[in-house]
């Protein structure tokens, strides 16, 4: 017996609730807008500036002991948080400290981190900094800056590629479908306060690129439906792409999902951020090819006469059977 | 029907074994990291000692040895990102332009009068002339110094640019000038980073010049990014220069072209020198550590060129009795009377040196100085243990996905979801392979990529199998069915990795560090799952099907 996730033949109708659907989607992206302007992005120091330190210890953590021997050298904003997880062994106590980028400084200073690590070296002896982390403001703001071309050229890439191998009502759709990822995924970062740094910015284009491949497979399907059913309602033709590509798209973010499962619970600290962006963006993603692409190119419609003009037209003569 | 070639079937099966011959030494990576080790050793220094012998024979000679290099956040090691202030060279380049300028000045001395250096912004050179209406004569007679440029964009253009007001002549490099010294700036930066780094013997340095002024230097096992900034951070300008006078006082006048430095050991001692050194770092050769025969304190020898050990000569000769300062970046080491005049060509400094110090600057001085300072815009340091870490949780979560994956599809199509994992196996050892045999670098996200890989890959074949699947539903026959499966799924599998290869190429072309090792392994995997989905598993279903005939087939 095989294990199907879905029926081999569905007939289910994505816009009955075209409305509720669309609509949701529309209040997700403004209220991920709201959440991300009034809350916020927690941007770690790749764009800020400043330095991270990532101290290990026997002992267990007490982040008011930290925060009291870093209190006298002044250093301005400093964040500690402890760091749980499941790879750790039972002495291993982890934690993140932040400090801001100090004023006037275009460069990183090897005397502050010096003195922070002196200070905690004096509090707990056995302390380690398995990784110290510095970025000077002036390269911070250059990265801000590459990661906003790298997101708005992928888009820019996508656009084009799709208006040339589609029609360019199917790019406008995947373009929505994908600035609604994106937007959605800023804002669970910015509701849950997750870290934002350039391994984000890698995992939005992950995002984009999962998203994209989703979408561009329901349209595939679209197009040579098409073409097959050139008079039949353009929703229905939807309507049956959708379904006749169901069990795809749920076996391969199925696959997808599981590796990345494994990934953020197995995968260690370190990288669980990054993982967490392209789980949420996959389901997102998925949800957004069938569920947004395809509203906006029925919204604007589409072009329905796919066959290409014919080659042997006007060419009586070689119709001849010899 | 379903017919391949049988020199394509050769294909297929002699790409996957070179893939997965060029990924198996990773299995093995410590022993074979061992055995490069020896064999590198052996052929540096020629000669091959028991444990050498012992690490080569780890790991036979003709199996392949290339291994995946292990990116910072997993080995552990320091990652700097400096920038070299290439303006400083202009002003170099000013003093060096002064003497010239006050010649070619006083050639023309009738119509310009008398001429004074004036204080300049860095960069540019002001010169006063007391005779306002000869300024056109004192610039044309300046602009004769002015070459054409030497370099591949502004050929033909001057080198200087000089103009005047009043009685004011301002001399500028020429932006094309500009551009061709900041290109020799970062060369020279890069060249000397480099040989320092390699002088200190670690593996698998990254020194990358990036964009217009910044150097990238990566190193794999270094303690800490401090460790790397003393190696590298130091200009090391070794000068040799005349002493004036002594003095207690930091606030001390000195006359034009004199400089007034600290001394190293000594507090509160200051010299006064000639600001135009005897000789210079660039014109040493040979420098090693060693102990001074009289003292037995560490010292470092040193040895010239002929050309220094000639202008070193003449002038010891000369001013046998006084004494000369040994100056390195801005601060007096030493200034030692000289005896007799030194015509070897060589000598030892004497300072307050430890072993290390004194080991420390004959590397600096071997390796040349840098041409201009250098600033530190990001440095980090990652610890062996959480790189070690990192591979380990990695591992663990691609098995884990692995597996899970494998069970996954086999339970939904079967046989051919076998097929399936045998290519998404073949598919990761394709991709070592070709990490390997390209020299990348894998990096935490890498790993991610390829879990990321793992999950996606099985997306190619999900599609054909699917597809598979409609067309039986028309009873076409199972060949025929299979035949269409790989046909029509084509344009989807091609469109859609197609567009997330694009975004692997922004990554790569956008991105650094770690993001960039990221868009590497999605790339290669993007490239090998086509590759294992369309030909691999197409083989192995073709295969299969020939031998069983079967009538009926279920996916």
């Amino acid at each position: 017996m095989r294990l199907r996730l879905v029926p081999d033949q569905t007939s289910i109708d994505f816009f009955k609730y075209a409305r509720l659907t669309f609509g949701a989607s529309v209040v997700a992206m403004v209220l991920s807008l709201g959440v991300w302007l009034s809350m916020g992005l927690n941007f770690g120091i790749d764009f800020l500036g400043g330095t991270t330190i990532r101290t290990e210890s026997a002992e267990a953590v007490d982040v008011g002991v930290y925060r009291d021997a870093l209190a006298p050298l002044a250093l301005g904003d400093v964040s500690i948080t402890e760091v749980f997880d499941p790879t750790f062994g039972p002495d291993q106590n982890v934690a993140m400290i932040r400090i801001q980028a100090q004023d006037g400084a275009e460069a990183v200073t090897p005397e502050t981190i010096a003195a922070v690590e002196a200070a905690l070296v004096a509090v707990v002896p056995d302390i380690t900094f398995p990784s110290v982390e510095s970025v000077g403001p002036k390269v911070s703001g250059e990265l801000i800056q590459t990661a906003i071309i790298a997101v708005l050229a992928s888009l820019g890439a996508i656009l084009v590629y799709i208006w040339l191998r589609f029609e360019w009502q199917f790019s406008v759709g995947a373009v929505v479908a994908l600035v609604h990822d994106v937007i959605l995924t800023i804002g669970i970062f910015s509701l849950l306060q997750i870290r934002f740094d350039l391994a984000t910015i890698a995992a939005l284009l992950t995002i984009i690129g999962y998203s994209i491949n989703d979408t561009v497979v329901i349209f595939d399907r679209l197009r040579e439906n098409l073409i097959k059913y050139k008079t039949r309602e353009l929703r229905d033709v939807m309507n049956l792409s959708v379904n006749e590509t169901l069990s795809r798209t749920v076996m391969t973010s199925g696959t997808t999902l599981l590796a990345l499962l494994a990934l953020l619970v197995l995968g260690g600290d370190v990288i669980r951020g990054f993982v967490f962006a392209i789980f949420w963006g996959v389901i997102v993603g998925t949800y957004s090819s069938v569920y947004v692409a395809k509203n906006v190119v029925l919204f604007i419609g589409v072009k329905r006469d796919w066959s290409k003009p014919d080659a042997k037209a006007g060419t009586q003569f070689s119709n001849i059977d010899a | 029907m379903l017919q391949i070639p049988l020199w394509n079937r050769l294909m297929i099966v002699l790409v996957v074994l070179a893939g997965v011959s060029f990924a198996m030494p990773n299995l093995f990576y410590d022993r074979v990291e061992r055995h490069n080790d020896a064999v590198a050793a052996i052929e540096e220094t020629g000669a091959t000692t028991d444990a050498l012998a012992a690490d080569r024979a780890l790991w036979p000679d003709w199996l392949p040895s290339t291994l995946v290099n292990l990116g910072l956040d997993l080995r552990g090691g320091a990652h700097l990102l400096a920038e070299v202030q290439v303006a400083d060279v202009y002003e170099a380049r000013m003093d060096g332009l002064w003497p010239e300028v006050r010649d070619a000045l006083r050639d023309v001395r009738d119509q310009v009068g008398t001429i004074r250096r004036q204080d300049a912004p860095a960069g540019e050179l002001h010169v006063r002339i007391s005779q306002p209406e000869g300024l056109a004569a004192g610039v044309a007679a300046v602009r004769t110094l002015a070459q054409p440029v030497v370099s591949l964009t502004g050929v033909g253009s001057p080198t200087l640019e000089v103009s005047g007001t009043g009685d004011l002549i301002v001399v500028t490099l020429s932006e094309a000038e500009r551009q061709a010294t900041d290109d020799r700036t970062m060369q020279q930066s890069v060249e000397i980073v480099r040989r320092r780094v390699d002088e200190a013997g670690t593996r698998e340095p990254t020194i990358q010049r990036q964009g217009q002024d910044r150097i990238l230097i990566q190193v794999p096992g270094i303690g800490s990014a401090q460790e790397l900034k003393d190696l590298i951070g130091t200009t090391a300008r070794l000068t040799f220069h005349p002493v004036v006078g002594r003095t207690q006082d930091p606030e001390a006048d000195v006359e034009a072209r004199q400089l007034l430095l600290p001394s190293m050991d000594e507090d509160g001692v200051f010299y006064i020198l000639e600001q135009t050194p005897v000789v210079t770092g660039d014109d040493l050769v040979d420098s090693q550590p060693a102990f001074d025969q009289q003292t037995g304190q560490p010292s470092v020898t040193f040895r010239f060129n002929p050309a220094g050990a000639r202008d070193f000569g003449d002038y010891t000769a000369a001013n046998v009795g006084a004494p000369f300062a040994i100056v390195l970046d801005n601060e007096v080491i030493s200034a030692p009377v000289i005896r007799q005049a030194i015509t070897g060509g060589s000598g030892q400094i004497t300072g307050n040196f430890t072993v290390e110090t004194s080991t420390e600057l004959a590397v600096l001085l071997r390796a040349g100085a840098l041409p201009a300072e250098m600033v530190f815009l990001e440095e980090r340091t990652i610890g062996p243990e959480l790189g070690a870490d990192s591979i380990e949780a990695g591992e663990m979560a691609a098995l884990v996905a692995f597996a899970a994956v494998l069970v996954f599809m086999v339970l939904s199509y079967g046989l051919f979801g076998v097929f399936a994992c045998i290519a998404l196996v073949l598919n990761v050892g394709l991709i070592f392979g070709i990490l390997s045999v390209i020299g990348a670098t894998l990096t935490l996200p890498g790993i991610a990529g390829i879990v990321l890989t793992i999950g996606m890959a099985v997306d190619a074949n999900v599609l054909v199998f699917e597809r598979i699947r409609e067309e039986l539903k028309t009873a076409k026959g199972p060949a025929r069915a299979i035949e269409l499966g790989y046909s029509r799924a084509l344009s989807a599998i091609v469109d859609a990795n197609l567009t997330t290869f694009i975004i692997a190429v922004i990554l790569f072309t956008l991105g650094s560090g770690p993001v960039r090792g990221f868009s590497v392994t999605l790339g290669i995997g993007i490239i090998t799952s086509v590759f294992t989905a369309i030909y691999v598993t197409r083989l192995l279903i073709v295969t299969w099907f020939d031998r069983r005939r079967p009538k009926t087939i279920e996916v």
